[in-house]
């Protein structure tokens, strides 16, 4: 009993010193807090402009014709970026069939299948290595092995060139999904009697779904907005495409043409191109964060 | 409080319960190595056909990792080793012919943390005849309603056989795995510690169960409650650092065990 009374008298110690070290500590911790929201507000600062600027330069050329009209030729008025639209989303779709079973298919080997196996280190460490790669080393990488074999510029390159920047994003967070979903249900799996495939099937992938799904979800929001890429692979058409393989237009290079040109009307266009683009890309974002959350 | 013996004597004893082959499962000279570190030395013993025996020992001393070879999960862990024989009705459960596939649904398994999928109820009973290919509705749900109610847990689920099996309580979700694991009618129940992790009231549930069970399973239950054990149990074994000291009679085990360590082990003096 004495033990305990003595004990909890500890906490108000009126030694001076103490007192003192306390009221430093305590401003210490109230300045540290600040500087923690000043920080994050400034973090706040260059989205919040990005978002304003490209608001109000790119809202008074809104219109239904944006969508549905070819791009003005140099000091025309009027026009639209339709054929920009489809291509971004002709390109980025080329490239999700590419690099989605590809890295979802790698992730499902290193992860399941042969962890600590040589090959399944080499290919975390190589699509570690290639996150790291500039966009713009994938378009010519794209450009030696699809456009110089053919000879012209296409979409399917420009999907190439873009699966290259994707796939690694993909694979690891794949990964990283099916590493989250927890042991004890693949040894209900195995105990029930099923086979590696199965579990992976029935039990694994579904339940790393949502993660790999948010994964995807970003690769796409971050290759949709590439230039580099697909200046040497699609580079750009005034036209509607009739096939794959021929030169596309896309929103990225159509914003990079039109805001290096003298003309005001297409300057007002590139403005609205990355409206466009930015609203593409956000809700690509949010549906990653949102819509594949885990439920339980 | 009664003692362990009262306990023990109060159940019926093991003897008069005699209701199938006595080596159902045979160990023979059983080694086993997680890589060098040797976990199971020399292990000799017959499990009875329809009975429960119990695991017991200290922690680490080997008591999952033998229940675990029963049905091959060992397997799935890198880098181990055994040697000698485990039969299940005189044939080899490590013969070269024995899938373990067909092995692991004849021998089903409970784990110490209930683990039902993040599916349904009723998707996680029919799991195994699904990975089994089958696929006719009335097969599946005569399967459910058997075995909930082979479970126990019938009458607390039939309502919502298609919500999620993780808004189940504690209780609810060991007898739903219980369920599940019966739902393939296997022959063998392994359960490693399948109460640890739940209320006295959910623990008496599914030692009832246990006490059913037996007449259509053949059951091993790893244990670290010595109640539990004389409660539901007709054999109890006792291991002690990888080597089995004492295995007989559940009765005879808790009030005349013919090892000193088995008995200072049962009395609390350690482990
Ligand atoms: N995956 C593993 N790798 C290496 N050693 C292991 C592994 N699993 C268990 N062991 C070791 O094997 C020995 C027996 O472990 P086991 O899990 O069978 O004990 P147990 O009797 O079930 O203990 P508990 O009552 O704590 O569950 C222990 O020394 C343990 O450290
Ligand atoms: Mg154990």
């Amino acid at each position: 009993m004495d033990n305990i009374g003595t004990h909890s008298l500890d906490f108000f110690k009126t030694d001076k010193h103490e007192a003192s070290r306390a009221l430093s500590r305590s401003l210490q911790n109230r300045f540290l807090t600040l500087l923690c929201i000043a920080l994050s507000l400034a973090t706040l600062v260059p989205l919040v402009s990005i978002v304003i600027l490209v608001l109000k330069n790119g809202l008074p050329l809104l219109s239904l014709h944006i969508f549905t009209e070819l791009p003005p030729a140099a000091g025309m008025a009027g026009g639209g970026f339709g054929n920009a639209i489809i291509g971004t989303l002709v390109m980025v779709g080329i490239a999700l069939a590419i690099a989605a079973p590809v890295g979802i298919l790698s992730a499902i080997y290193i992860n399941e299948y042969a962890p600590i196996s040589r090959l399944a280190k080499t290919v975390r460490l190589v699509a570690k290595l290639l996150t790291g790669i500039p966009s713009i080393i994938c378009g010519v990488f794209a450009f030696a092995i699809v456009v110089m074999r053919t000879g012209y510029f296409s979409a399917y390159a420009g999907g190439v060139a873009l699966a290259v920047l994707m796939l690694p994003t993909i694979l690891l967070t794949a990964e990283q999904a099916l590493t989250g979903v927890q042991s004890a249900y693949r040894e209900a799996s195995y105990g029930l009697g099923a086979t590696r495939f199965q579990t992976i099937i029935r039990v694994v992938l579904p339940d790393a779904l949502p993660a790999i799904m948010t994964g995807i979800m970003l690769a796409v929001a971050r290759a949709a907005g590439e230039t580099a890429p697909l200046i040497f692979t699609a580079l750009f058409s005034q036209y509607w495409a009739n096939s794959l393989s021929e030169p596309t237009a896309s929103l990225s290079v159509l914003i990079y043409n039109f805001s290096t040109v003298p003309f005001p009307h297409q300057i007002q266009m590139a403005w609205t191109a990355s409206l466009v683009l930015v609203a593409f890309v956000t809700a690509a974002n949010i549906i990653a964060q949102t819509a594949f959350s885990r439920k339980h | 409080m009664p003692t362990l013996a009262e306990h023990a004597s109060q159940s019926t004893p093991a003897a008069v319960h005699e209701s199938g082959r006595a080596d159902f499962i045979s160990v023979r000279d059983f080694n086993f190595f997680y890589g060098k570190k040797q976990a199971l030395f020399d292990i000799n013993m017959d499990i009875p056909e329809k009975q429960v025996t119990a695991f017991i020992g200290p922690s680490g001393c080997g008591k999952s990792t033998l229940l675990r070879n029963f049905n091959r999960m060992n397997e799935l862990i890198e880098g181990v080793h055994h040697s000698g024989e485990i039969q299940l009705v005189g044939k080899s459960i490590f013969d070269r012919n024995v899938e373990v596939i067909a092995l692991r649904r004849t021998i089903g398994m409970v784990f110490q943390k209930s683990n039902p999928f993040p599916k349904s109820i009723y998707e996680n009973v029919v799991y195994a005849l699904r990975i089994s290919g089958q696929t006719k509705k009335s097969l599946l749900d005569d399967c459910v309603e058997r075995s909930l109610r082979g479970a126990a847990l019938w009458d607390e689920v039939k309502d919502r056989l298609h919500e999620s099996a993780l808004g189940l309580s504690g209780g609810q979700m060991q007898r739903l795995c219980i369920a599940r694991a019966i739902a393939n009618r296997p022959k063998v129940l392994l359960m490693d510690e399948p109460c640890s992790a739940l209320d006295p009231i959910a623990t008496v549930k599914v030692e009832e169960l246990i006490r059913e069970l037996k007449q259509e399973f053949t059951i091993i239950i790893v244990t670290h409650n010595m109640q539990q054990a004389t409660r539901c149990s007709d054999r109890t074994a006792f291991f002690y650092l990888g080597k089995l000291v004492e295995y007989d009679n559940t009765h005879k085990i808790f009030s005349n065990p013919s090892e000193k360590k088995t008995e200072d082990y049962i009395t609390g003096r350690f482990g």
